[in-house]
């Protein structure tokens, strides 16, 4: 099966040949599959998804990998592909006849799951979005590495920090999209994890009036105090809003003056434009130089797929898909991402382990795990799902 | 001791006696100035701004310019040491973060973190002799003792690159662990250190075949393995001790220059980055960026014998020649 990417990857040799000091360069392709909602747009405008997301982020890293490519005589391809739900199969399946065979996909949990399934052993595939806990659980497919963090790990990671705050007792307020209610049932998991107690839990229904109201200071502005009421004491809540319909309405509306977390107030994320810890700051200016604004979340990940791809081809030297898949699932492979410690890969489903930035509007606030939180392996598995509570089982692991 | 106190405003005089103290300048990068103290009592000398975001210092061999990278001002800044007053600025291509003196006191080699350079400068003639492309995030600068190869590392493409300081190319590029931080040969340049702050392990390559003969890895018991990041590598003149200072695990390892075996930890302040050593190696001061203040080892005893609270966050330290 991997015939066909040599054969290319010669034939680009003899191209690239003539420009460069090293006749044998060698290329390593990949492409960035990026499917399309047709969906609402953002509560806050200031959310409006750039042109670029997670393309530039892709870009950032080819020139990353370019770069020490130099040094290798590796040259670093990736091909940026637009899809929507019904194009993503045809256009996954164009991008392998070319000979690509790591793909980095940018789709809700249900489209990367189909993508995953229709690559089969024809391709890698490395998740830089959806954050479902069931694609690394029963759905969980081992041609398919996720760089996103899962929503268990986010989760876990903001459970520490309020068990660290003290903040013991939490109203969790779930959507009602099913999307809403996966992320609940990850809050569920880490309040039992860390020992925190749901007061209530109250569903807010999408009726899909309350987005569309105004600016936020007229009906939301009664509506949230009025939503809130008459809880039992609780020292915070905490939003799973996904699907982006209230969460960002909730701070400073809620009955009680208490504070808010999850998908408003204080946000568990992989990234933040203002993280400037652990050499980010060079980071943060060369993605800046390059796109034009600041980077999200979708951009970081999207760029630690490409590195991913990068730091493998760079220390196996080689540009055979299989050789570098190979060592990605190995535990020779780590991965460095500007947070303070190496990333690597679970082998029991595939998630890249990582710290996980909490983050307020406009600083990173701490970043999980926390310090008390220990772990016979890596303090990185006390966020998500550990070893022997996965779901997954790979096929072709005994 | 006395007479030191009583002299130690008299820098003339100090520096005219090289049985004396020297004095040593310390970057604080959230301060935006240099703390200078006294080698010997450790004494608080006065602290002078240097320009935005301090982090790499030097001295020149013959103690005439301290040199400091005022990273946000996208120059090095020279100061006379004695005086602290600012006597020029080199230009330093964007972002200087750490650079080398040639061992004859010229040029200087400066790490453009931002932009994938290393700067060549002439410090007298204040030209820029070179860029040199490297790789991603350059960052550690070390020269050998015969002033023929520059090193420097580059973060995120962790290479340490060979450069020929005549020609001003890259001669070789080794691939060592995560984020290397520093290079560092030792005297006699039979071997050369390069720290990895992300994968925990300091290389150890021979300069001649350009091959990594060995790694020092690191274990602390109680500290978590993620905590224990190489950055800043001293060694001393006869080889025989490496101190590597090992960032938030606030350890400094002591290792035996001979076989590369890690000795002994020292427990410094908090993120211990850099280092520098006092001429007659008596002493060697690290930086300690959390807890706002440097560490004293005593090198013979390898025990730490003082802290001395300096500005925030210091990042790199030098010590005057005697």
């Amino acid at each position: 099966m991997f015939k066909g990417i040599i054969g290319i990857a010669v034939g680009a040799c003899a191209l690239a040949g003539p420009a460069t000091a090293q006749p044998e360069m060698q290329v390593i392709r990949a492409a960035v599959l990026r499917v399309d909602e047709q969906r609402l747009p953002p509560i806050s405008r200031l959310d409006l998804p750039p042109a670029d997301l997670g393309f530039a982020g892709a870009r950032l890293a080819i020139e990353d990998n370019d770069t020490t490519g130099r040094f290798m005589g590796q040259d670093f391809e990736a091909v940026e592909v637009k899809a929507t739900p019904a194009t993503a199969a045809a256009e996954l399946d164009k991008v392998i006849a070319e000979g690509i065979q790591f793909v980095v996909v940018m789709a809700d949990d249900a489209t990367t799951l189909a993508l995953a399934d229709q690559a089969g052993d024809r391709a890698m595939l490395l998740n830089a979005q959806a954050r479902g806990d069931a694609l690394r659980g029963a759905d969980c497919r081992f041609n398919t590495i996720h760089v996103a963090p899962s929503h268990a790990m986010l989760a876990d990671g903001l459970a520490q920090f309020l068990m660290w705050k003290n903040w013991p007792d939490w109203l969790l307020v779930p959507g009602s999209h099913p999307e809403d209610q996966a992320l609940a049932a990850a809050y569920r998991r880490a309040a039992a994890k860390f020992g925190a107690r749901i007061v209530e839990e109250r569903l807010f229904e999408d009726t899909g009036g309350a987005r569309s109201t105004d600016s936020g200071h007229v009906q939301v502005q009664a509506r949230m105090p009025v939503f809130t009421q008459r809880a039992p004491d609780y020292d915070v809540l905490v939003a799973a809003d996904e699907s982006d319909i209230f969460a960002p309405y909730l701070p400073y509306l809620t009955w009680d003056p208490r504070p808010v977390a999850g998908s408003a107030g204080l946000v568990p994320r992989s990234w933040h434009p203002a993280m400037e810890a652990w050499g980010a700051t060079q980071y943060q200016n060369r993605f800046e130089r390059m796109a034009n604004r600041p980077i999200r979340e979708e951009d970081y990940q999207a760029w630690l797929a490409i590195r991913i791809v990068g730091e493998a081809a760079t220390r196996t030297r080689s540009a055979d898909p299989a050789a570098l898949r190979e060592f990605i699932l190995s535990d020779q492979f780590d991965v460095a991402g500007f947070k303070g410690q190496k990333l690597t890969v679970r082998d029991w489903d595939h998630q890249l382990r990582q710290p996980i930035l909490l983050t307020t509007g406009l600083l990173t606030t701490s970043v999980s795990p926390q310090d008390q939180y220990l772990h016979q392996t890596s303090a990185l598995d006390t966020l998500g799902i550990d070893r022997p509570e996965t779901e997954c089982s790979f096929p072709e692991v005994q | 001791m006395k007479h030191i106190l009583v002299l130690a405003p008299a820098l003339v005089a100090l520096a005219a006696d090289p049985a004396l103290a020297n004095r040593v300048f310390v970057t604080n990068e959230k301060g935006n100035d240099v703390t200078v103290l006294d080698s010997e009592t450790f004494e608080v000398l006065g602290t002078y701004p240097v320009g935005n975001r301090p982090r790499g210092i030097t001295i020149s061999p013959d103690g005439s310019e301290l040199y400091v990278c005022a990273s946000d001002d996208n120059v090095v800044r020279v100061f006379d040491p004695e005086t602290m007053e600012e006597l020029h600025t080199l230009p330093s291509g964007p972002d200087p973060e750490l650079f080398v003196l040639h061992p004859s006191g010229n040029p200087l080699y400066i790490a453009n973190e931002d932009d994938n350079l290393v700067t060549v400068v002439d410090v007298k003639t204040k030209q820029v002799l070179a860029e040199i492309p490297v790789g991603v995030e350059p960052e550690g600068m070390g020269v050998s003792p015969d002033g023929k190869i520059v090193i420097n590392t580059s973060e995120t493409t962790n290479m340490a690159h060979f450069i020929d300081t005549e020609s001003f190319e890259i001669v070789a590029n080794v691939l060592v662990d995560s984020r290397p931080r520093f290079a560092e040969y030792n005297h006699d340049g039979s071997k050369l250190y390069v720290s990895s702050e992300i994968g925990g392990t300091v290389s150890v390559i021979d300069p001649a075949t350009q091959e990594i003969t060995g790694k020092i890895s690191f274990e602390i018991p109680g500290v978590l393995p993620e905590a224990i990041q190489p950055v800043g590598v001293r060694v001393t003149n006869d080889g025989s001790k490496v101190f590597v200072a090992l960032g938030p695990s606030n350890r400094v390892a002591v290792i035996d220059g001979a076989t590369d075996e890690v000795k002994d930890y020292l427990l410094v302040g908090q993120r211990v980055w850099q280092m520098a050593f006092t001429p007659d190696e008596k002493y060697l001061f690290t930086t300690n960026g959390n807890s706002n203040d440097i560490s004293v080892i005593d090198v013979a005893a390898e025990e730490v014998i003082r802290s001395v609270p300096v500005g925030q966050q210091p990042w790199g330290v030098v010590v005057a020649p005697d």
